[in-house]
């Protein structure tokens, strides 16, 4: 049964961060990581005829995302690359359209224990973040994840100091509670 | 009232404690912070809980845009959108 649906309007907000955190982690560089997510937003675009409703708009879009680091590294021709195309390509014949949502579930994405964790851990932050109102997140995201300076963070939001702390409490309370809940 | 030189609310412990983790915290307002940690119990499980949040982010190792990134990647795809809208 469908029960999900597509709105491009609010991709970016809603995703660009989940999607840059789990491309970095898989190319570590930044430049790189930016266009695989732009294409992304840009395949998904073109493709929203073949969503099917059965995952969710993040994890249908994940799905692209994976398939652009695979070719990506088929690209390049990296010993990396060749490595991770026969941990997650074992099966090349499938027809266009329906391997989106198949490839969701790939029990050969990752195989150390470790960055497994690590992988959900961050999927969890992110899940409590994304339930942050706006502003929190933002200056949580800056101050925190990118490690930006105070007042750097206060000229480019125009907040004071105070305003920053506070919105820092609220942020690190919201996401201690929901973290309590969903994994500590 | 005349702020105590020693010790500290709970709002401003709290508040020292944010800062310290991100290493911003004086050496002035950690003693403070410490002093209350030694007997407020409210201070201590809101400091525990922060530790634990910040090493559970390092842990993670997660990362995001920066602002201008994510305008360039929003400004191309928003060009795209339009077309197909």
């Amino acid at each position: 049964m469908a029960n999900h649906q597509l709105n491009p309007n609010n991709w970016i907000d809603l995703y660009s961060d989940y999607l840059f955190n789990y491309t970095i982690s898989r190319v570590n560089d930044r430049v790189i990581a930016q266009d695989l997510v732009s294409e992304t937003f840009l395949a998904g675009l073109k493709s929203m005829g073949n969503f099917k409703g059965e995952a969710s708009e993040r994890t249908w879009l994940i799905s692209i995302l994976k398939r652009k680091i695979i070719d990506y590294y088929r690209k390049i021709n990296s010993n990396k690359g060749k490595a991770e195309v026969r941990m997650t390509y074992n099966n090349d014949s499938e027809s266009d359209g329906d391997w989106l949502e198949e490839r969701v579930a790939d029990p050969f994405d990752k195989t150390a224990e470790d960055n497994l964790e690590n992988t959900e851990l961050g999927n969890a932050i992110y899940d409590c973040l994304s339930k942050l109102p706006q502003k929190q997140a933002e200056v949580f995201k800056m101050k925190t994840i990118l490690g930006y300076e105070t007042e750097t963070i206060c000229n480019e939001l125009d907040i004071t100091a105070s305003n920053l702390w506070v919105l820092i409490h609220r942020a690190r309370t919201a996401l201690a509670d929901c973290m309590e809940e969903n994994w500590f | 009232m005349k702020k105590s030189f020693l010790f500290i609310s709970c709002e401003e412990a709290k508040h020292i404690c944010d800062k310290s983790q991100y290493n911003e915290a004086t050496g002035w307002e950690r003693i403070k912070l410490a002093i209350r940690l030694s007997w407020c119990r409210v201070t201590k499980a809101y400091s525990n809980r922060n530790n634990k949040l910040t090493d559970v982010i390092e842990h993670a190792e997660v990362d995001c845009l920066k602002n201008d990134e994510r305008n360039n990647i929003k400004q191309q795809f928003e060009k795209e959108l339009a077309k197909h809208q």
